[in-house]
């Protein structure tokens, strides 16, 4: 238990951190990897769990149960009927043909993640692991997000609880042809 | 005996915990089996299963001792769930040539996953120290969270199958998951606001305390079991309805509709993965009756008497209302209260299976949005002035208040459908006329 890696200390936490962190970057790898969509859109949602699972081991256990409820349960439920009912027939249509421009986005993105990583990498050299206080360990806590959502956020949330509804009664309207 | 657990270590405890829910639950499963098809059976006026398991010993071999000569056992058919298993375990498991293999294997145990893991949350019994698997914050959000992945098993067998019928009822099962999920949610959510808290354990504490929140006789001789009180009874009762649709057992099985689909999403299985899909079906019936006893039904508590308050009013008979009072909801008993009670509803699922017949798919959607989820809605809403009330004032107050919001919301319900339903022909429910030939 006294190994290091670059300075921080290996322990159970950060093994289980690796464990799901790695799994849930291999499932994201394999969305776009992947020729079928709805093996696709599985990885996305075993993805979306995973994540869900890592905000449980940062102790905010609000928002990992509602990723599973608001993504994995309903949102991405949408997406496989919506893979499904397509039916995109197999591999052999989303086969792509060699194209300069696949190089050029390649390049591209490599210059994006270098610009990206340059400015936060040296952030999170300097981050120090913190003490778990008994208040720390309860922040995440559907009471304390209620509390600070009700008082502190009482705005933003009625304006996206107004801006929600609005997107309700648009499908509705676009939906519907006759009201 | 809790010493001696609470001392080992957590992931020791982890796993007495895990095996105490999941093993009970999974002998239950036989269980409901052939209760099913016996109850089904009489009240069908046929007999069902009946004969394996019975032994009726030679009169005449000289292999039989003399006192076992003739004599009868019968175990009630008891045995069938057995020889089934065994039929389907031999049976040649069939894999199409067509299907999407890696999906096709894994739908199954994805069908499985959400029954066994559902229930972790909820107790049976005033054990802590062994149930439920984990009591955090987050108890009803989490049994939310895990049926929602009860349509992937469903939807992903659909696609994998490489069937048309398949697929038709993978599709609609997603449908009818999602639809029925809201008011689920909903009339839990009423039942988190009259505890205020989102743990199971907590809520059955809080359903021990006085009925309707009135501490004076006759009120306070019974327990607030929630399906006691208006909005409770109310919450329960679209539940139930939901727990049902959520289930895929009848009348809400369309992704399986044999006259429409052939077998709905499992036309391709056979053998244990079919298998495995059938002890989802019944595990999930079992851990929703878990779910709907704890949360509705009073939870561990036999009878909704509170003995406890009996003992301390009425001290010349003290020894014997305490001893009622740990039988009713303390002792080594309580989780076969729980069982028992999780038996009358999976009794209940056969009654309603063996009275009503399959939703149109049609019906299907309108009761779920058009009657379920306004009515689970307004429910949320009686519930909030109920409790604006019952703390302002008094719980008596807040009684009325809920008394005249729930007509004006039943009225208001009502005027609305009218205007939406005025000048259109009703589709929804069309009625046959039986014409008697002489």
């Amino acid at each position: 238990m006294n190994q290091t890696i670059g300075g921080v200390p290996i322990t159970p936490e950060l093994m289980l951190f690796g464990v799901i962190g790695g799994a849930a970057a291999l499932c994201a790898v394999g969305v776009v990897a992947f020729n079928n969509a709805v093996r696709s859109a599985l990885c996305l949602v075993v993805n979306f769990f995973l994540l869900a699972v890592l905000y449980f081991t940062l102790n905010a256990e609000m928002l990992g149960i509602t990723q599973v409820v608001v993504y994995t349960g309903a949102i991405m439920v949408l997406f496989l009927f919506v893979v499904m009912l397509l039916n995109l027939g197999g591999s052999k249509m989303l086969h792509e043909k060699p194209d300069p421009k696949k190089f050029v986005g390649i390049l591209l993105g490599c210059a994006l993640f270098v610009i990206l990583g340059a400015q936060i990498l040296p952030q999170l050299m300097q981050v120090k692991p913190m003490e778990l206080t008994p208040e720390l360990a309860k922040y995440g806590g559907p009471q304390a997000v209620g509390r600070t959502l009700f008082t502190e956020y009482a705005y933003p949330f009625e304006a996206v609880s107004v801006l929600l509804l609005i997107g309700i009664v648009g499908s509705i309207l676009l939906a519907k042809r006759r009201i | 005996m809790a010493d001696f657990v609470q001392h080992l270590h957590p992931a020791w405890q982890a796993l007495i915990r895990v095996i105490c829910f999941v093993l009970p639950s999974f002998l239950l499963v036989p269980m409901v089996i052939w209760w099913e098809r016996r109850l089904l059976a009489w009240m069908q006026d046929r007999i069902g299963p009946n004969r394996v398991g019975n032994i009726t010993f030679s009169r005449s071999s000289h292999l039989i001792p003399s006192i076992l000569k003739g004599k009868k056992f019968r175990l009630f058919g008891l045995m069938q769930p057995m020889a089934d298993f065994a039929k389907l375990i031999f049976k040649e498991d069939i894999t199409p040539t067509a299907v999407d293999r890696l999906i096709y294997f894994i739908a199954p145990a994805l069908a499985l996953f959400p029954a066994l893991a559902i229930g972790a949350t909820v107790p049976w019994g005033p054990f802590p120290w062994i149930t439920p698997v984990a009591d955090v914050n987050i108890g009803i959000l989490y049994i939310m969270a895990v049926s929602s992945f009860g349509v992937y098993g469903i939807v992903l067998a659909g696609y994998a199958s490489d069937n048309k019928f398949s697929l038709m009822g993978g599709l609609r099962s997603s449908a009818q998951l999602i639809s029925y999920e809201l008011a689920m949610g909903m009339s839990l959510a009423c039942i988190v606001m009259s505890t205020g808290s989102l743990k199971p354990s907590a809520m059955v504490t809080a359903q021990s305390a006085p009925l309707w929140g009135l501490d004076y006789p006759p009120f306070n001789l019974i327990q607030n079991w929630n399906v006691l009180t208006p909005y409770g009874l109310v919450a329960a009762i679209i539940f139930g309805i939901c727990m049902i649709a959520e289930n895929n057992r009848p009348p809400f099985d369309l992704p399986e509709a044999e006259n429409e689909l052939v077998a709905g999403y499992h036309t391709e299985y056979s053998s244990v993965k079919f298998a495995t899909f059938f002890m989802a079906e019944y595990l999930g019936m079992v851990v929703y009756g878990i779910i709907l006893s704890t949360v509705f039904l009073g939870g561990w508590h036999l009878l909704p008497i509170r003995f406890d308050w009996m003992a301390t009013n009425y001290k010349n008979a003290g020894d014997i209302w305490n001893l009622l009072d740990t039988l009713n909801g303390s002792s080594l008993l309580a989780p076969v209260w729980v069982i028992l009670k999780t038996c009358c509803v999976a009794s209940t699922y056969i009654w309603i299976r063996g009275t009503l017949p399959r939703l149109r798919y049609d019906q299907l959607m309108s009761l779920g949005w058009k009657s379920l989820l306004p009515f689970a809605t307004a429910n949320l809403v009686v519930v909030a002035i109920w409790i604006v009330a019952s703390k302002v004032a008094s719980p008596l107050i807040g009684w009325v208040a809920v008394l005249i919001s729930a007509f004006i919301l039943f009225g208001l319900y009502k005027a609305i459908n009218r205007l939406n339903t005025k000048n259109r022909p009703n589709l929804a429910s069309r009625t046959i006329t039986m014409v008697d030939t002489p």
